[in-house]
């Protein structure tokens, strides 16, 4: 909680926690939030521009622009948190193991990891679409095997240099078992590493996602995704542009949101910079206050 | 005859306001060895690196800071250039970080030497070649071309002084000399800092918080504490007698640290000449 | 000398790795859900597949070989550069593959040039004015674009100048107009990775202690500069090394939008139509292009920095 606390001292970062926890709300209660229903074809209505009825106007098959922007959210955003979440934990599992245990657990999952990341990772994931099928699901597995190396390369050194911290051999020696010292102690101190990781991955694999779908290997026509929107609008680029700005600032939003709010994690949560940051911060407020108390300039 | 004049300098942090250094006034006789003698975070590195202005962009200074005659707080940018190195020399603490880790030894000490004196190459490689030989380093030719990571500490202090005795300047600045040695590095580095005055006739500042340092090679001292100069005066004289209850306090400590342990080591048989 | 000793180690290193690439990239076969057979005879026009027909076709594919014969045999016609033939167009896979490859590659290498240029430039510049209004524009404005989907940035690019202003050619790759259109976008979608990169590292050297004491001893600005810069590159070159083979895969969509012949396209299409040769080759080739760029990057990062030489 400490943590929000910091967070919440930067304006802007603060924004970006509003935003983005809106726009995932927003996504979760689609069916309530949406004026219509995303698939419902109205040919009559095509490229209509806004109205009081379609606050974002139709697209080309009179769709509501709106509604599908926001039943978007559901592929664009959510589940690739789910497969964020999914490949951290299962990343976080293997780095743990093989930083607390070393040996040879230590030994082949870092083989393991060695290999699947000196994959390229867009070439794997194209590749293993090619294998298993297109669609969502499969970009999302794709995801996950491919991703998960890179969370257990991070939570394995966080853990080996805890594992090593004199407390923990202390409980070690006086009999503790290894799953509640991990429960206990590893497991709190390393949150924080795996959070930074997971965030500044996430704005990328949203991105990933988008892309894909706007080739036409995601997900499929009718469901609404970002990147596939994008698509369709491309067909008409020329004659109707304007259909492209909506789905467009939607992405570059959250996206945004979403690595501003990464970095000023990876600040907060960095010891030294956060002291240094937080003095300077206060000797700022302090300074300027004095001035204006004295009206002088320095 | 005062080689360095240094009057009502102020230090203060531009962005913040804080002021470092409120008022410091301090004088090095020519030929003499000044010491700098305080805590760390007293503002001592931060007043040599004023003296060669040297401080990052957001400290700002001001002050009069006379050398030899001449002020250097009134000189361009390009003019201080032409005096650093030439007529004010510093040796830094860490000699492993003061040279670029990508290059060999050679090429900042050519860099310099061919910027203020324009010599060719073999001449400088003569004139580092016998300023080495007389700081106990052997093989000159060897080690200027060797990288920083492949000498010891002691050896890249040994080659900024050797620097200093080519370059012949007015003033030496010692940054924390010895700080990062070990003994036997520390008393060798001394003992080549004594004879550099010597040889050059030149003035010296030495930072350090070692009190055996300051004792061996310096004439006089100023004692700083949190950026202001308690105490000044000949380092005998301060020893035996200082006023301010801080320098007693730092004269007092390592002796005190250092009798205890003589007192545990020598055990009944232990006799104390030095307590009064 | 040990520099020698370095690149070899090093290169045999990459060997086993560049063997276990290959296997697994062998395996995506064996692993898809669909059987190959089928998608032959689908893409054949057979419409009801049987049986024996199956069996058929996988004996003429050699399907029926064991595990590690046709791995053999593939690796072999691999080093050929016989990829075998696409399931789909039944041409030999190296026809298609390479000239998309060539075309990728000249894309990505001036890509890179641009990308290199630009992130040097700003980044030494926004280092040495760091916090002044230069440094914080052009950190925001990069910041906004490396969130911007490149396919959106491409198009609006394309209605700009290929459209309203009537510049440069909407699409393919005839001159050398081109190759502007593509570049500037996969220029600008990546270069604020490198930039930030780059600026921070000579933010870490600026207040280093050699630069303080090469100024102590009189130096000009410029030479300082110039050592910063050569410590600064150590730690980007390498990342600028890799960019070639992250770049070659990931402009698939930049390639989609400006209708670029290259591995993009081919990429795409064979993941749809599931042409599971084509897909083996072009994971098998970039896979590999990707460890050999690695290792040729760590050996010239050692080259550079002498320390790096002793370890391995």
């Amino acid at each position: 909680m400490k943590l929000l606390q910091r967070i919440g001292q930067d304006k802007l970062s603060a924004l970006c926690l509003l935003t983005i926890s809106a726009v995932l709300i927003a996504g979760l209660m689609a069916p309530l939030l949406a004026p219509h229903d995303p698939e419902e074809v109205h040919m009559e209505l095509r490229y209509a521009a806004s109205s009081s009825e379609y606050w974002l106007g139709n697209d080309h098959l009179g769709r509501c622009m709106l509604s599908r922007l926001i039943y978007g959210i559901r592929p664009s955003v959510l589940a690739v948190m789910a497969a964020l979440f999914v490949s951290a934990g299962i990343g976080s599992i293997a780095g743990l193991l093989a930083g607390y245990f070393r040996g040879m657990t230590d030994a082949v999952l870092m083989r393991l990891c060695d290999v699947t990341l000196s994959f390229p990772g867009y070439v794997m994931t194209l590749a293993i679409i090619g294998i298993l099928g297109i669609g969502l699901e499969n970009i999302l597995i794709a995801f996950v095997l491919i991703k998960w190396a890179w969370f257990a390369r991070i939570i394995r050194s966080t853990v080996m240099q805890l594992a090593d911290a004199e407390y923990v051999q202390f409980a070690k020696a006086i009999g503790v078992r290894n799953r509640t010292i991990i429960v206990k102690h590893i497991i709190p101190v390393s949150l924080p590493d795996i959070a930074v990781a997971a965030s500044s991955s996430f704005g990328s694999m949203i991105l990933q996602i988008s892309g894909f779908s706007f080739l036409g290997i995601g997900v499929q026509a009718p469901s609404p995704e970002w990147g596939m929107m994008l698509n369709e609008a491309r067909a008409v680029m020329f004659s109707k542009p304007e259909l492209m700005l909506a789905p467009g600032i939607a992405i570059v939003l959250v996206v945004s949101a979403v690595n501003y709010l990464s970095d000023s994690l990876q600040i907060a949560l960095d010891p030294k910079l956060t002291a240094s940051r937080r003095t300077r911060y206060e000797e700022q407020r302090k300074a300027a206050a004095a001035r204006l108390q004295r009206k002088e300039v320095v | 005859m005062n080689s360095l004049e240094v009057s009502n300098l102020q230090i203060w942090d531009r962005h913040t306001g804080r002021v470092i250094v409120p008022d410091s006034s301090f004088r090095v006789k020519q030929g003499s060895c000044l010491a700098l003698v305080g805590e760390s975070g007293s503002g001592k590195s931060l007043t040599c690196k004023a003296i060669m202005r040297l401080n990052k962009a957001g400290l700002s200074q001001s002050g009069d800071i006379v050398l030899d005659g001449s002020p250097l707080s009134q000189l361009s940018e390009k003019e201080m250039r032409a005096i650093r190195g030439k007529r004010l020399c510093m040796i830094m603490q860490n000699g492993m970080r003061a040279f670029d880790p990508s290059c060999v030894v050679g090429v900042p000490i050519r860099e310099t030497l061919s910027r203020h004196f324009g010599w060719s190459r073999d001449e400088i490689a003569a004139r580092m070649a016998e300023a080495m030989t007389s700081v106990m380093l052997r093989d000159p030719i060897g080690i200027m071309n060797r990288y920083p990571h492949e000498l010891s500490g002691g050896m890249l202090q040994r080659i900024m002084i050797a620097l200093a005795i080519v370059l012949e300047p007015d003033i030496v600045i010692a940054d924390e000399p010895t700080t990062a040695l070990d003994t036997i590095a520390q008393f060798e580095t001394i003992e080549q800092l004594i004879r550099l005055r010597a040889r050059t006739g030149c003035s010296m500042i030495v930072v350090s918080h070692d009190m055996a340092v300051v004792r061996r090679v310096a004439d006089d001292m100023v004692v700083m504490k949190d950026g202001v100069i308690v105490e000044a005066g000949p380092v005998r004289k301060l020893q035996s007698d200082a006023r301010h209850e801080y320098t007693r306090r730092l004269l007092g400590a390592k002796l005190a640290l250092q009798q205890h342990f003589q007192a545990v080591m020598g055990g009944d048989s232990f006799v104390d000449r030095n307590r009064r | 000398m040990a520099m020698g000793r370095y690149m070899l180690r090093r290169l045999l290193l990459s060997l086993p790795l560049l063997a276990a690439i290959s296997f697994i990239a062998f395996m995506l076969n064996s692993l898809s859900p669909v059987d190959p057979a089928e998608v032959v005879l689908h893409a054949q026009g057979v419409p009801n597949a049987t049986n024996e027909l199956i069996a058929e076709t996988k004996a003429a594919l050699g399907m029926d070989q064991p595990l590690w014969q046709r791995y053999w045999n593939w690796i072999v016609s691999c080093s050929k550069l016989d990829f075998g033939s696409s399931y789909v167009t039944g041409k030999p896979v190296w026809s298609l593959l390479g000239p998309a490859f060539l075309h990728s590659l000249k894309l990505t290498l001036v890509s890179v040039a641009a990308i290199v240029a630009l992130s040097i430039i700003l980044g030494v510049l926004c280092a040495i004015r760091e916090g002044r209004m230069l440094d914080q524009a052009t950190r925001g404005i990069a910041f906004v674009l490396t969130s911007m989907p490149s396919y959106w940035l491409g198009a609006f690019m394309i209605w700009l100048f290929a459209v309203k202003l009537d510049l440069l050619p909407t699409s393919g790759m005839d001159s050398w107009r081109s190759y502007v259109l593509p570049v500037a976008v996969i220029t600008i979608s990546f270069a604020g990775i490198y930039f930030r990169m780059i600026r921070s590292a000579m933010l870490s050297q600026l207040h280093e202690d050699y630069a303080l004491y090469g100024r102590a001893c009189g130096l000009s600005e410029s030479r300082i500069a110039l050592h910063l810069l050569r410590n600064s590159l150590q730690a980007a070159i390498p990342v600028f090394g890799m960019a070639i083979p992250t770049l070659l895969g990931s402009t698939v969509v930049v390639e989609n939008i400006f209708a670029w012949p290259g591995l993009g396209a081919l990429s795409v299409k064979s993941i749809v139509s599931r042409d599971f040769p084509v897909i083996q080759a072009y994971v098998l080739v970039l896979a590999a292009a990707f460890v050999l760029f690695n290792t040729a990057a760590d050996i010239a990062n050692a080259a550079l920095n002498p320390k790096l030489r002793k370890s391995v």
